[in-house]
């Protein structure tokens, strides 16, 4: 005879935090305009803590804009957003301590050496001295950038800088790493590298990663899921299987092509820019 | 805390690998030395107002000081320009303790180049009245470049690529400067130059600094630095609220 259980009191206490943060990122109707212009179109879409996503899409189809929105860099016009169960307007300062980013285009004070970036990122991030400075060296030794970490990254080439970026990103360890292209420009031999490094923080710290890439095999390879954006909407989601199921296509990158098109797209011009030229056409400001 | 420190450092770094910018910095104000002092000081002397050297030291000094202190703040374009803004942007840390450190830092290296111009002063020729003002006289070069660099910085913000600057720099801070009694004394000018000193927000800074110098000055020390004071608040509230809703 086994008897009852007795009702464990903390349970309810733990039930109600833990399912607060089932998705880590939770998107909701999301949109932003710039004038007439329409960058992202009603977007829904979600990730579970511990997912790797991938989000695809031509250049210009908002990808960009939509991580700018999720890491409190730019403001929706519309639609929800949460990250870590935090929304990146009204709670910026607790969603930026949630996640991580590599940029598309370089970040990096070039004036500063390799480890003064990486040392300044992790003073910003609250990372105490010794363990600072033990996974610069680590890091640094990972991107095979350590020999020349008190250079000037200046000297380095785009590929180093592009390496350290990585590394950078890396350092703080979030829940969340948004990467914006992350591999681009580098080599497949560092490619590689960099993935299973990705992979194994992923299921050893069950870190959330959250990239675009116009590399189709590293999509299908890499990722869980996948989500194409064109034209500001979702036009599909699902495993790499799926994708190609649907469309009846053999690789990914056919996939890709049968839902987004063969039309080739202007690249992505910057956000602020576009609102500068609306209001240079229109003079006015009704831009969010 | 630490993200104050950290944009202050990253900022005197800067300033110290680039050597070749602050000599440059230096032969505009050695030019005015020389230009001024010496051409227009014997007309000065025989007018009966004085050693025109020993009044425009500070002014010169007032001068390196704001124009690094506003080129300072609007550096915050080049980061945008090559990204590192958008590292601070995503810190999670308050932007407005980003901004202080930024503009701390600016304020740092301007006043050391404004420092360098007091020193070559000395060597033309210059001498404080009271040596023991002295760190007074650095405090009020420092509230001025607080001032400036807050100023500076929320241009920069405002700002998106440097075409703007010879605009702010023509329009702005040179009217500024040479409106403020940096170059002339205030008591011997005309009315309506003297009205526009006034509301100069630079006057009451370059008073103080001339005053703590010299010993020479039109306002009282406490006006001079309550105005000085309110004014970088001002700018540094300013300059928060811009870089806080900033977008990119």
């Amino acid at each position: 005879m086994v008897p009852a259980l007795p009702p464990v009191p903390a349970a309810v206490h733990d039930i109600s935090e833990t399912t607060t943060v089932t998705n880590i990122i939770e998107v909701e109707h999301l949109t932003k305009r710039f004038g007439d212009f329409i960058a992202v179109d009603d977007v829904s879409v979600s990730v579970a803590e511990g997912e790797i996503f991938a989000f695809l899409g031509p250049n210009g189809a908002g990808k960009s804009t939509t991580i700018k929105m999720l890491t409190t860099i730019l403001r929706p016009s519309q639609g929800s957003v949460r990250v870590n169960g935090f929304d990146p307007v009204t709670k910026p300062h607790d969603v930026r301590r949630s996640f991580g980013i590599v940029f598309q285009d370089p970040s990096l004070d070039e004036d500063l050496t390799a480890r003064e970036n990486m040392d300044f990122h992790g003073i910003l991030y609250g990372l105490p001295g010794p363990l600072r400075r033990a996974r610069i060296a680590d890091l640094l030794k990972f991107v095979d950038l350590y020999d020349r970490r008190d250079s000037l990254v200046r000297e380095f080439s785009g590929g180093m800088k592009r390496r350290l970026e990585i590394a950078r990103g890396l350092m703080h360890r979030p829940k969340v790493l948004f990467l914006d292209e992350p591999t681009l420009g580098l080599d497949p031999q560092t490619r590689n590298h960099m993935w299973s490094y990705l992979q194994n923080l992923n299921k050893t710290d069950n870190t959330t990663v959250f990239f675009t890439t116009h590399y189709m095999e590293e999509a299908e390879r890499i990722a869980g899921r996948i989500a194409i954006i064109d034209h500001g909407k979702i036009v599909a989601l699902g495993t790499a299987a799926t994708l190609k199921e649907q469309t009846g296509t053999a690789t990914l990158e056919e996939a890709f092509l049968a839902l987004t098109g063969h039309e080739i797209r202007e690249e992505e011009v910057g956000d602020v820019d576009r609102i500068r030229t609306y209001r240079r056409a229109w003079g006015r400001r009704n831009d969010r | 805390m630490n993200a104050i420190y950290v944009m202050w450092l990253r900022q005197v770094k800067r300033f110290f690998r680039s050597p070749a910018r602050i000599v440059g910095s230096l032969g505009q104000p050695i030019l005015f030395f020389v230009a001024f002092g010496y051409g227009l000081g014997h007309v000065f002397q025989q007018a009966g107002a004085g050693n025109y050297m020993a009044f425009l030291a500070p002014g010169i000094m007032a001068m390196s000081t704001i124009f690094a202190a506003v080129f300072s703040g609007m550096d915050l374009i080049w980061d945008r320009q090559f990204g590192f803004l958008k590292e601070t942007l995503v810190a999670p840390v308050g932007r407005a303790n980003i901004m202080f450190g930024r503009i701390l830092g600016g304020a740092t290296t301007a006043l050391l180049q404004g420092m360098l111009v007091l020193a070559i002063a000395i060597v033309l020729g210059f001498r404080p009245h009271d040596w023991l003002l002295l760190p007074a006289a650095i405090f009020a070069a420092l509230l001025v470049a607080v001032l400036f660099a807050a100023f500076g910085m929320l241009i920069g913000t405002l700002m998106r690529d440097m075409q703007g600057f010879p605009l702010v720099m023509n329009f702005v801070v040179m009217p500024i400067f040479f409106l403020s009694g940096a170059l002339f004394p205030l008591g011997s000018a005309s009315a309506g130059l003297r009205a526009v000193a006034i509301v100069d927000p630079l006057t009451y800074g370059m008073d103080a600094l001339r005053l703590l110098l010299t010993g020479a000055s039109q306002f009282s020390l406490a006006l001079d630095f309550g105005v000085t004071i309110a004014l970088s608040l001002l700018f540094l509230w300013l300059s928060a609220r811009a870089f806080g809703r900033m977008q990119i």
